[in-house]
């Protein structure tokens, strides 16, 4: 009896769900085989618009948005890449300064004619001034400090880069490696706009002073920072300038970690219309949503990132806890570009020895 | 060319344009934008990687980490196999599908616990082997030993005992008796789970980068940062060449050292446990709390909010996160990847069974043979290639119809069935096999057609195999990330994609909620496998 049950379970799975079974497909195709209702963006996985704005977007310009998304902001770029001839989209988001060099290389992007909102002008990627690519959001890579871990110890957290690399916080500091991760390639940009050419030197110290290098993010900060997940052991880790805002306890007005904010790299997030797109009109509407107003305040809640419109309210934790730094810490994208690999094949014999 | 030829042939075309579309051709659009960077052939540019000390120094610490893994997966699962399959040691079905959770879980799920057991601050913290082979070694076995049992134990369920009997009866010892009646006979499924383990192994990915940091390289780890990050493609090309090659080369040797005797089989009866098995009851229990401890904490971390026992994690699940984190809700994940991993199973199992059929027929001449050897190691070499380069594949060469997959709901299915079909092969090959051929023969000369030999030699005998495959494949495509993370519809993710971006997203509710949806899936694995389990029982009266 019990056999048949299973058989029955089974068979009521098999039947259920086979194929493409319950997805929730609405084909747009047209008759003649074309989709002229539809705009399709490629992103990466980070990519959230809520589903409200979605829907605001579909019915503003009277065409379906359908959401690719493809791995890590790396990932996003190479797919771009190598896609170049025969898009995958219309309009592709994620790609960030770091990686942006590579992208115009390849010449994925067509020009764009669209008008940037005041105050997008300052992220504008040099070199480009917004005439394919259009910022969109921006974020700060920042060291976290863990603060009720120093303040139950009566010591003083570090404030800057060179702190890191003092024997007082010898082994408390955790990154994320810059060959796998885009925070910790951010960060690794940061000891480079600080330290020139003695960058290496720097980062010999900081391992010295027996600096954790770890995968990813992740792994960082749930494994290892001591606010993380259980068990963690180090109270400094690299993060996000609005990492503070999470970690606020529940009926607490203050947050238990802090971002200082002289060791940040700003991170650009920028939109662009792909060459050969089958939609391109649609594709510029679709840029223009994103910078105009609503999606630029859904940013902080949505993707953790802040907006690059001016005059945008920010969530309430946000103005409390996550504060921007002033003059973060900045690399030239065609210097990024020229010597991306050998600072990252330099990094990677300091960090293996 | 014979009728037999051309019968092989008809049988085998199914399973050969599958995988020229969906192996051949996207692995070869990737490899020719590395080997043609600007149009033109550049030999020299992909020979320069191939001597560079550090792609030496990354293949062999790939084929060391493998080989270590695949030896200490072998020698943990033997025993295990053993007591679990022929032994009546209480609860042993719910200890089977258990073992199998390991399998599916997401590896940077499994990373985080196991460095939770091994880092710094972990109860084994001080034995000092975060980020060292050893623990990445250790995470290899811990997914891989489940491979071994369930191949090596589906074999030896349906192991005729009466040799060893005879043996024991003339006076052998059990050590003897197993030495020289069973594992030989059972070497053709160790070799073929081994065979499947150092494939895995050797091109893991997730476990290498979270156990081993950013010090240990595999030819796999590096494909992908060459590929994603460096956009290196001429290199990356130059490596996944070296990896196929590598793949082959193992595979011929696999396939030499695999030779099987036709076995005669009968249904064997579990046997109670006596003091005898006292070695094996061990081992295998030492392999459960190995299995068990890092689960053991990702359940734990599960059931945890802000420092209290809660189930809250639970409760989150099917809402999109803290301050929506996520575009669907994880439940809805859950039903994406069942819908997907059927079909995934689905395309597995069809091709496999023909590719199994066509592999194991008795060949008659040398040519005959040959072409086999090939078709079944041509099947395997999915196994070898890197996901990164199979994913990008895709949507390189899938891009013109007839073929204009790229959007389409199925590629993900169809990436995982590619993952899973070796292992439905390997699981189904060894049995099928081992039918003396003279049976279907017998059949055949008693006036049935080729469908009744079949229907009535191999089919009973294939149906527990089967079972097994199905299982397999479904657990694989239901962990699987690495092509899927590519492929992957943004508005339809995966349970293991949606993990992944919980984990990468700020929030502890994002924390709790994806060690609680990584419980949710290591479940239902073990669900299903308990399902096969129990399907198994009624073929034996077909036996």
């Amino acid at each position: 009896m019990k056999s048949s049950l299973s058989v029955t379970l089974v068979a009521a799975l098999l039947a259920g769900c086979s194929l493409t079974g319950g997805s929730s497909d609405e084909q747009s195709t047209a008759e003649d085989g074309t989709t002229p209702g539809e705009v399709v963006l490629v992103t990466h996985e980070s990519f959230n618009l809520p589903k409200p704005l979605v829907k605001q977007f579909e019915e503003e310009s009277g065409l379906d948005l359908e959401i690719r998304s493809a791995g890590d902001a790396g990932a996003l770029t190479t797919r771009l890449a190598v896609t170049a001839d025969n898009p995958t989209g219309d309009v592709a988001f994620g790609v960030d300064n770091t990686f942006a060099s590579r992208a115009l290389e390849e010449d994925v992007f067509d020009t764009l004619d669209v008008e940037l909102p005041a105050g997008a002008d300052d992220y504008v990627l040099p070199g480009d001034d917004g005439q394919r690519l259009a910022p969109v959001d921006n974020g700060n890579v920042c060291v976290n400090v863990d603060a009720t871990w120093f303040e139950e110890r009566d010591l003083a957290p570090p404030e800057s880069l060179d702190d890191l690399a003092d024997p007082a916080y010898e082994g408390l500091f955790v990154t994320p490696s810059a060959l796998s991760s885009s925070p910790g390639l951010a960060f690794l940009l940061a000891t480079v706009a600080a330290y020139g050419e003695d960058w290496p030197t720097y980062w010999e110290d900081l391992l010295a002073n027996d600096a954790l290098v770890v995968d990813g993010w992740t792994d960082a900060y749930y494994g290892d920072f001591t606010q993380g997940g259980e068990g963690g052991t180090r109270p400094i880790v690299l993060s996000y300038d609005s990492s503070p805002a999470f970690t606020v306890p529940k009926g607490s007005d203050e947050s238990t970690t802090e971002a200082l904010l002289d060791t940040c790299f700003r991170q650009v997030e920028y939109a662009g219309v792909l060459a050969g797109a089958a939609n391109p009109e649609g594709g510029r509407e679709l840029v223009e949503f994103l910078l105009g107003e609503d999606v630029q305040a859904a940013l902080p809640g949505s993707m953790y990132v802040f907006p690059v419109r001016d005059g945008v309210a920010l969530p309430e934790e946000w103005a409390a806890h996550a504060e921007q730094p002033a003059d973060p810490y900045a690399v030239d994208p065609d210097e990024i570009a020229a010597n991306r690999d050998a600072w990252l094949e330099e990094w990677r014999d300091l960090v293996t020895g | 060319m014979n009728r037999r030829l051309l019968g092989l042939a008809a049988l085998a075309l199914v399973p050969v344009l599958v995988l020229v579309a969906f192996f051949v051709v996207p692995v070869a659009a990737m490899l020719q934008l590395g080997f043609w960077p600007d149009g033109e052939l550049d030999v020299a540019g992909v020979l320069e990687v191939l001597t560079r000390d550090r792609t030496v120094r990354v293949l062999l610490f790939t084929l060391g980490s493998a080989t270590a893994g695949t030896v200490l997966s072998v020698l943990l699962g033997l025993p295990a196999a053993y007591v679990l399959h022929r032994t009546a040691l209480p609860l042993r079905r719910v200890v089977r599908a258990l073992l199998l959770v390991p399998f599916v879980l997401p590896t940077v799920v499994v990373g985080v616990a196991f460095r939770q057991l091994l880092g710094e601050g972990g109860p084994l913290g001080p034995l000092g082997l975060d980020a060292t082979p050893v623990a990445i070694v250790l995470g290899l076995v811990f997914f891989n030993v489940a491979v071994v049992i369930r191949v090596v134990g589906s074999a030896w369920e349906s192991l005729d005992e009466r040799a060893g009997q005879a043996a024991a009866t003339l006076g052998a010892a059990p050590w003897t008796v197993l030495r020289t009646v069973t594992l030989p006979r059972l070497r053709p499924a160790i070799v073929s789970a081994a065979t499947v383990v150092f494939l895995f192994c050797s091109t893991a990915f997730g476990v290498v980068l979270t156990l081993g940091g950013p010090r240990y390289a595999t030819v796999e780890t590096e494909i992908y940062l060459l590929t994603v990050q460096v956009f290196d493609l001429q290199a990356a090309a130059a490596l996944s060449v070296l990896q196929l090659v590598v793949v082959a080369v193992l595979l011929v040797a696999a396939q030499r050292t695999r030779v099987s005797a036709p076995v005669a089989r009968e249904a064997s009866r579990a046997r109670p446990v006596t003091r005898a098995d006292a070695v094996p009851v061990t081992a295998t229990l030492l392999v459960l709390l190995y299995v068990a401890l890092p689960i053991a904490a990702l359940v734990a971390g599960s059931l945890r909010v802000a420092g209290e026992w809660s189930l809250g994690n639970y409760a989150a699940l099917d809402t999109t996160g803290e301050r929506t984190s996520l575009l669907v809700p994880v439940t809805e994940a859950l039903a994406n990847s069942l819908r997907t991993a059927v079909d995934a199973t689905w395309m597995a199992l069809g091709t496999g069974l023909l590719v199994a059929l066509v592999v194991t027929r008795r060949s008659r001449s040398r040519v005959e043979r040959r072409v086999r050897g090939v078709l079944d190691g041509f099947f395997m070499l999915p196994l070898g290639v890197s996901a990164v380069t199979l994913g990008f594949g895709f949507l390189v060469a899938l891009d013109q119809p007839p073929l204009d997959l790229r959007d389409s709901p199925l590629l993900v299915p169809i990436a995982q069935a590619l993952v899973a079909l070796p292992l439905v092969v390997r699981t189904l090959v060894p049995v099928l096999s081992g039918i003396d051929d003279r049976q279907r023969q017998a059949a055949a000369s008693l006036g049935a057609g080729p469908l009744r030999t079949l229907t009535t030699v191999d089919v009973p005998v294939l149906w527990r195999p089967m079972l097994a495959g199905a299982g397999f494949a479904f657990a694989a495509s239901l962990g699987e990330f690495g092509a899927t993370s590519f492929l992957a519809r943004a508005e339809a993710p995966t349970l293991p994609v949606v993990i992944f971006r919980l984990l990468g997203t700020p929030g502890q509710m994002n924390y709790g909620m994806a060690l609680a949806a990584s419980v949710v899936l290591a479940a239902t694995t073990a669900l299903v496998m308990l399902l096969v389990e129990r399907l198994r029982v009624p073929s034996l009266g077909a036996l």
